[in-house]
């Protein structure tokens, strides 16, 4: 077992550096129906952490715990070495997690590049009276904001849509715009809810190429949900199984794929 | 030239100008419904209260003087001083941001999330509660509003016309300065939001609250701005409309006249809600130029509502609406 501070080097050599989300007992009830029970998992510095589980395990709901849409209602969550307060989704996002919806959540009324722009809101500091009258500033910090903006647009292979309103893309194309959305705020934790549901073979694989050279370029932290588990196995270094709102494993691709309870939460096990 | 065409050219003029006002107006609601949702039923009433308000504290009115009398006895009803219009414009835009996040923290956070028809009829509520505590904050008598914007015909527009046609038109300077401030301020909202930063998470909380979420957008904070912006263009149509024709209850029922503006331009468009408004302003002294004298006349009381109705049945979305495909 690794020491929390502690770094270590994949086989693919890349280097996974010390915890820098830590959940704690994480429990959340919705009235009497217990969402997450009792779990606690930590992701480190660089790595690709994937939480997976059959339909209803909960997976959602944690990512909403990390991401401050769900409240927990015990347990603590850890972020830098600091205990993290009770939080607004929007201060979350504003601590560096940036994250993607299931159901596709983009601004509809807007182009690719401004929906990406969005993502930079954060860091544009210029209030509105200087951005009124002050021109010099305010248009070399739009400039600089563009700048990433396109970086990330190169990086995902959607120059050729650049100007095109998101309501006419098809899902695919919606899901990298709300990926590049997410990059734009540089993140420190990029949260993917299922980045790959409802693609066909070749979709998944363009995503899961994308995800891979995401963590390896820009040395970004992942933590992604996913049903599928040939895809998992391939793009993460650790995985939390859950099942029911319970932990059942955590650990390697390899050490998971072994473990008897998860065999049986996949596979299902006779009662008799 | 006939008689009749340079009538039909006055009349047309004046039309565009009345459209101005209307716009103004319907240029609060689309605001807030692009936004947030929400269909803001106190708007007029807004406009009532900020042109009160405006009076009130240029006069050196004492807010709720009726009911300190009437709790500790006495008799005040002034300061003594007069308010600068400009320093009490300023003022005004202080209660208004006030107003806004008022409602916001009593009245909307609470409601997030909810059915548009409620929110509707919090503002319903809004309307009813804001009328009441304007009578009570500045009395209900009939006021006069003068903030020194010119007034009456442009001897220039009279004499130039007159030159030409033989025939002065009669064009009101307050509809020129309205007409321009109206261009300002459509400006300088569109400038707002395409290029701020506020003016961008604005739009987006308007079309994803989740996504705005998850970039780090405070709803609350968008929220109150937009509620403070709405004020702020109460402000100006309740300065516009106060001056024309007096500051009093009938204000507010220029919210009326917005909706048939907003059914022809569409509830979400900003172009829009101008050039319904202008059709309207044109369509209706039009209408009641060529066609009023055949019916008898008072045309303009239903002509916009009966637009607004064929509107409704041929193109329901407006002229700029988004256009609503269900997809099967």
């Amino acid at each position: 077992m690794l020491d929390a501070a502690e770094s270590y080097v994949t086989e693919d050599g890349r280097t996974i550096g010390g915890v820098v989300m830590e959940m704690k007992n994480i429990t959340l009830r919705f009235g009497g129906v217990v969402a997450i029970k009792d779990i606690s998992f930590d992701i480190r510095e660089g790595e690709i952490r994937a939480i997976i589980g059959p339909n209803g395990a909960g997976k959602s709901s944690m990512l909403n715990v990390i991401s401050g849409f769900y409240v927990p209602q015990e347990g603590e969550v850890w972020f830098h070495g600091a205990k993290r307060p009770p939080m607004k989704p929007y201060e979350v996002a504003r601590q560096g997690i940036a994250r993607t919806f299931q159901n596709i959540a983009l601004f509809d009324g807007m182009s690719v590049l401004d929906n990406v722009m969005t993502g930079r809101l954060n860091y544009m500091k210029a209030g509105m009276f200087q951005q009124a009258f002050w021109k010099g500033r305010a248009e070399k910090e739009e400039v600089e904001n563009r700048e990433v903006v396109e970086k990330i647009i190169d990086f995902l292979e959607i120059q050729a849509i650049r100007k095109t309103p998101v309501a006419r893309l098809p899902y695919g194309l919606k899901k990298r715009v709300e990926l590049a959305r997410a990059l734009a705020a540089e993140p420190k934790l990029l949260l993917l809810d299922e980045p790959m549901a409802g693609m066909n073979v070749e979709e998944k694989e363009d995503m899961s190429r994308f995800i891979l050279d995401v963590n390896d370029e820009f040395g970004t932290t992942i933590a992604l949900i996913e049903h599928d588990m040939g895809v998992v196995m391939d793009l993460s270094d650790r995985v939390v199984v859950m099942d029911y709102g319970k932990k059942i494993g955590d650990g390697t691709p390899d050490e998971v794929r072994n473990n008897q309870d998860v065999i049986d939460a996949y596979l299902g096990v006779s009662h008799d | 030239m006939p008689d009749q065409l340079i009538f039909a050219m006055e009349v047309t003029l004046n039309g565009l100008m009345a459209g101005v006002l209307y716009a103004l107006v319907a240029l609060g609601f689309v605001l807030i419904y692009k936004a947030s949702g929400i269909f803001n039923y106190a708007q007029g009433v807004m406009a009532l209260f900020a042109a009160m308000t405006l009076v009130g504290i240029m006069q050196g009115q004492v807010p709720f003087s009726h009911v300190i009398n009437a709790v500790f006895g006495g008799h005040i009803t002034h300061f003594g001083w007069t308010v600068p219009s400009f320093v009490a414009i300023l003022m005004t835009v202080a209660v208004m941001v006030l107003l806004a996040w008022l409602v916001q923290v009593l009245v909307m956070k609470h409601l997030v999330g909810q059915e548009p028809i409620i929110l509707f009829m919090a503002t319903i509520g809004l309307a009813y509660f804001l009328e009441g505590v304007a009578d009570l904050m500045w009395g209900s008598e009939i006021k006069t509003l003068d903030v020194g914007l010119p007034q009456g015909i442009n001897l220039w527009i009279d004499e130039t016309t007159f030159g030409i046609f033989g025939y002065g038109f009669f064009i009101d300077n307050l509809d020129i300065v309205a007409t321009v401030i109206a261009a300002l301020l459509v400006t300088g909202l569109v400038l707002f939001s395409q290029y701020t930063k506020q003016g961008r998470a604005m739009r987006a909380v308007a079309d994803d609250h989740q996504a705005a979420l998850s970039v780090g957008i405070s709803l609350n904070f968008i929220w109150v701005l937009v509620w403070s912006v709405a004020g702020f263009v109460a402000l100006v149509a309740g300065i516009m409309w106060g001056t024309k024709s007096g500051v009093q209850f009938s204000l507010s029922l220029i919210a009326l006249k917005a909706l048939p503006v907003l059914m022809l331009g569409g509830f979400t468009s900003i172009p829009g809600a101008i050039v319904g408004g202008l059709i309207i302003g044109v369509g209706e002294k039009l209408f009641e130029f060529l066609i009023g004298p055949m019916v008898g006349g008072a045309t303009e009381n239903w002509f916009a509502y009966v637009l607004a109705l064929i509107f409704l049945v041929f193109r329901p979305q407006g002229l700029f609406g988004e256009k609503i495909i269900e997809r099967v």
